[in-house]
């Protein structure tokens, strides 16, 4: 089973309804044990850094995800904001501290060119920076669906799975042994997404 | 690169599809879920659905629409038609919206642009903005479904909507609308260059020229579109490959 991490954040929704249409099963949950007890782990999640940070720490669902993930070895996927919080700090409207899974830290994008609009969103395309499971199967044309304005700096770059241009160039994927963290929304991302939604319900975690 | 985007709207009343032109003269176009269907297996890159008239029965319609959309089209979903409060923008979102477009409330009570938006965050917070031009040649933006003149120049509103925290503008030429005769081109490149988030221009596209020549020609993000997709031979697919083939960095 797939517990899909409520944290009163957004679209858990529409993550469940991708995986359901793939016929995954997955339950939309809020309880930290039944986060801690699953197979895997998705957090989804639009809005604030801290907001976020808040929420998952009150709720028990942060040491719930640091044992399945951590410590049993879950395999987890992180979706837009859910990507921004595994790394160590958050710098959206004051310094938080996030999960702290991938070292590094979320800034607001600065595209070189002033012209260039934030939020960043639409349909653009990601380049493969390190061949994952995950990644197997797309198409030749690998665009996926952004909405976004911070973006995820790790400091290892090692950890950068898959990176987009966008005024310059940012993190579009981080990675690390089971943890897998999309900027972008694979479950808006027709396709391309349901592919990688795919894949992950089958990683075991780590590189092909 | 971020590819431009063409975005079919959807209009609905009393939980169907209609289209009519300057917001008026409504015709039925069709089951709105169908029609997202179709548009799903077009690939396209978006869809808007607009509630024109929206009542506390049109609201259970709606929720019906996006819940059934929702499970079958994986793409960014845009609500809009009777949003007052922050809980109609959480309840829009919790049934499988991916933003909330606001309109009248935008002027009545612009708060809630701020509210939603640190609730929800900016980028699920879509303004749309109806204007048109009066007498005297100035543009003002009108709400209630574009039955009243709110005196407001379009570009300020747009601006204040944008400080207060809106993540997209929807903007649309009530003049222009359902005419099939091209957008207000000049004036949405204005508006377009003033603000940071993007515009999506509405309102008029007749031709596939129109998404051409506003995608290339003016700064705007995005073109939406209803009436060339229901009453040409046009379609998402046809005006993708069209500007693909012009040099329109779009998805293929």
């Amino acid at each position: 089973m797939i517990a899909i991490v409520d944290y009163g954040m957004g679209n858990q929704h529409s993550v469940l309804n991708a995986l359901r249409y793939l016929g995954v099963e997955a339950a939309v949950t809020a309880d930290p044990d039944k986060v801690c007890r699953a197979d895997r782990v998705i957090l989804p999640g639009v809005g604030a850094f801290g907001a976020a940070m808040e929420n998952l720490n009150r709720s028990g669902l942060r040491a719930a995800m640091n044992e399945a993930v951590l410590q049993r070895g879950r395999p987890f996927l992180g979706i837009c904001l859910g990507m921004q919080l595994v790394a160590a700090r958050g710098t959206e409207k004051g310094l938080f501290e996030g999960l702290g899974w991938i070292d590094g830290e979320v800034r607001l994008m600065a595209p070189t060119d002033p012209e260039i609009k934030l939020p960043h969103v639409g349909w653009n395309d990601i380049v493969i920076e390190r061949n994952l499971p995950l990644f197997q199967g797309l198409k030749k044309e690998r665009a996926f669906y952004f909405v976004h304005s911070y973006a995820s700096c790790p400091q290892d770059p090692a950890h950068v799975a898959a990176s987009c241009e966008y005024g310059g160039s940012f993190v579009a994927v981080v990675y690390r042994d089971n943890i897998f963290a999309t900027q972008f929304h694979p479950e808006k991302s027709q396709k391309n997404g349901l592919t990688i939604l795919e894949n992950f319900a089958e990683w075991e975690g780590g590189p092909c | 690169m971020l590819k431009q985007r063409i975005i079919p709207s959807l209009l609905l009343k009393d939980g169907r599809m209609v289209k009519g032109k300057n917001f008026g003269n409504f015709r039925d176009v069709g089951d709105p879920v169908t029609a997202a269907k179709v548009y799903n297996a077009q690939k396209v890159d978006e869809l808007m659905f607009l509630d024109i008239c929206p009542t506390a029965q049109s609201r259970e319609q709606v929720r019906e629409i996006i819940q059934a959309a929702a499970c079958e089209c994986f793409m960014p979903l845009t609500v809009g038609g009777g949003v007052r409060m922050v809980e109609d923008v959480r309840h829009l979102l919790t049934i499988g919206a991916d933003k909330v477009a606001m309109n009248s409330a935008a002027v009545r009570t612009p708060e809630l642009i701020r509210d939603a938006a640190e609730l929800f965050g900016d980028q699920c917070v879509v303004v749309s903005v109806d204007y048109r031009l009066n007498q005297a040649g100035r543009r003002t933006v009108w709400i209630d479904s574009a039955t009243l003149d709110t005196g407001l120049d379009p570009l300020e509103h747009v601006k204040r909507c944008v400080a207060l925290g809106a993540g997209e503008i929807l903007l649309t030429s009530i003049d222009q609308e359902g005419t099939l005769e091209g957008y207000d081109f000049d004036y949405l490149d204005e508006v377009a260059r003033a603000v940071k988030v993007p515009v999506i221009a509405s309102g008029g596209a007749g031709r596939l020229e129109d998404f051409y020549r506003a995608l290339t020609t003016t700064k705007v993000s995005a073109v939406s579109a209803a009436s060339i997709f229901h009453f040409t031979d046009q379609s998402p697919i046809k005006a993708r490959f069209f500007l693909s083939n012009s040099g329109v960095n779009v998805r293929v």
